[in-house]
């Protein structure tokens, strides 16, 4: 269970927001741009120290501003799927997947096995010594994921995981997505914009409006939350891009 | 060299005489786009001409047999090794020290970092006269630290030590400055996913940062060798000019000037071959650094 608690001082507003992930829960945070989703994310990877807040996961804290508890990135033991998905660009696809098997010290233990399964498993296999610029989008989007599941994390984050993925790919890879996160079981935090994403992948969402968090609840709810600007209004945005006039993001489902 | 290509409107084509006649009225005979296309081209061959005559020049002077028979010259030999050797371990230096000099300055703020980023880039522009002088100053007999230094027994000016370090004084701020930039392009997203996957800070720099800028760093570090290659007026003034000990390449040419045009002219030759293959390298690292980009 992944619960967060911060507040901090950003550049225009101040971020306070309170969440939760049970585990094997897949929580969306859906808002506009700047509304602070990346930070929390951030917040909860050690990439970012809030002003004030408890974090904590199944029962370990990652960060506590009263004890001054501030576990380091790397002690965290998350996953952390970004939305350019920062593969390194000087390494091979199967160096890519590998890297965070290697810094555990766990390589000499004969982990070359674990990277193959997971290069497998992935369907990534066939390109493993492939350069990173010479892929695909898609592929990128697996190779990152691949990546950030290798060392069986605690805790998953993705921040829009799809995005950078034309809409045909963002489609299929989607269910794909959907499958493999839930297959981890582990509490997961996933920054979208799209709603397709929020009522295909999520279990839960949580609105986030200029550092708070306005609206929270179950994910197949959703199209009850149509008044609200972000869903249905002219800023709507990627809602739209796949869905016919008239049709409210609940109804979308069904056709997925 | 793509030729560049002429407006040629202005001639006249069989049988297009009355229609182009009545044109001509309106329009010079040369037009102003070819006027300017011509000028142009007589710049660019100008500019190209003062740039390659002078090294034409040196390899027509120079006849293979003399260039063979000048290079046994124990000045030249001498000249050769020492300029190697001192540059070799001038680039080592920087690189050891400059690397994380550089990195601290792209990715960290401190006070008083302008200043240092000022004189990290003062010998540039500084003349390597004024360099030597400085050098002399500060390390020669009677100099601020070198009189210190000449009490315990250690002197600095005019050694071999003292061509590394006018060397490295002049050559560093060209390292510097490349590794800056190089280190300041990695997009930090990088380190960050490297963290999260449980590096730490310094396998983080030693297998992500470095590699990823490592092609802007060794560029900056053919350019730091190539500079060292080429000192000359700090190193004249600060380490002298004693063959075998001090008397670098430029300083060799520069001696053998007034008795042997031929040693001056191989010498000349061999540095010559350097800067080609130094640009060489340096393109094929910058592109590479593009690809990366």
């Amino acid at each position: 269970m992944l619960e967060v608690k911060i507040r901090t001082r950003l550049r225009e507003f101040e971020l306070d927001v309170s969440l939760q992930a049970s585990q094997g829960e897949i929580l969306m945070l859906v808002g506009e741009n700047g509304c602070g989703k990346t930070t929390i994310l951030n917040a909860v990877a050690g990439l970012f120290t809030p002003d004030w807040g408890k974090i904590v996961l199944d029962g370990r804290v990652l960060f506590d501003s009263e004890e001054g508890i501030n576990l380091r990135p790397e002690e965290r033991r998350l996953g952390y799927v970004f939305q350019s998905y920062a593969l390194f660009p000087h390494m091979s696809v199967y160096d890519n997947v590998a890297f965070g098997l290697k810094t555990r010290g766990s390589w000499k233990q004969g982990m070359t096995h674990v990277a193959k399964e997971q290069l497998e498993a992935f369907g990534i296999w066939e390109i493993r010594k492939e350069k990173i610029s010479r892929i695909s989008g898609g592929q990128k989007q697996r190779v990152a994921l691949a990546r950030a599941l290798v060392t069986e994390p605690e805790l998953l984050l993705l921040d829009e995981p799809l995005a950078a993925l034309d809409l045909r790919r963002q489609a299929s890879m989607r269910n794909e997505l959907r499958e493999r996160v839930r297959a981890c079981g582990v509490p997961s935090v996933m920054v979208t914009h799209s709603p397709l994403d929020v009522s295909c992948i999520g279990d839960r969402i949580c609105l986030v409006d200029r550092g708070r968090v306005v609206l929270q609840g179950s994910a197949r709810k959703m199209d009850q939350w149509g008044a609200h600007p972000i869903f249905g209004g002219p800023d709507s945005g990627p809602m739209d891009e796949s869905t016919p006039p008239g049709v409210s993001p609940g109804n979308r489902r069904s056709s997925i | 060299m793509a030729p560049l290509q002429f407006n040629v409107d202005f001639i006249r084509k069989p049988g297009q005489g009355h229609s182009l006649k009545r044109r001509d009225h309106h329009r010079p005979a040369i037009s102003r786009k070819a006027l300017l296309k011509l000028c142009l081209s007589a710049v660019l061959l100008l500019v190209t001409l003062f740039l390659v005559l002078p090294v034409a020049s040196l390899l027509l002077k120079v006849s293979p047999g003399v260039f063979l028979q000048s290079l046994r010259d124990p000045v030249v030999m001498d000249a050769l090794s020492l300029s190697l050797a001192t540059s070799a371990v001038t680039t080592i230096t920087v690189i050891l020290f400059g690397t994380p000099v550089a990195y601290v300055n792209a990715r960290f703020h401190y006070p008083g970092k302008e200043i240092i980023d000022s004189f990290i880039d003062l010998p540039v522009i500084m003349p390597p006269a004024v360099a030597g002088i400085a050098l002399l100053m500060a390390f020669g007999r009677m100099g601020v630290l070198g009189q210190h230094l000449n009490a315990l027994g250690f002197n600095v000016a005019f050694t071999t030590l003292a061509v590394i370090i006018a060397q490295i004084f002049v050559s560093a701020p060209f390292f510097m400055r490349q590794a800056r930039t190089s280190f300041e392009d990695v997009d930090r997203i990088y380190e960050c996913a490297a963290r999260t996957l449980g590096a730490t800070d310094t396998y983080t720099f030693f297998h992500v940062t470095l590699p990823i800028a490592q092609n802007g760093l060794i560029s900056g570090a053919i350019m730091t060798f190539a500079r060292s290659l080429g000192e000359f007026g700090a190193t004249i003034m600060f380490a002298g000019n004693f063959q075998g000990r001090t008397q670098t390449m430029p300083l060799a040419i520069y001696t053998a000037m007034q008795w042997d045009l031929d040693v001056s002219l191989c010498l000349a030759l061999i540095l010559v071959a350097f800067s080609f293959l130094v640009i060489a390298l340096v393109r094929i690292f910058m592109s590479r650094m593009k690809e990366h980009a």
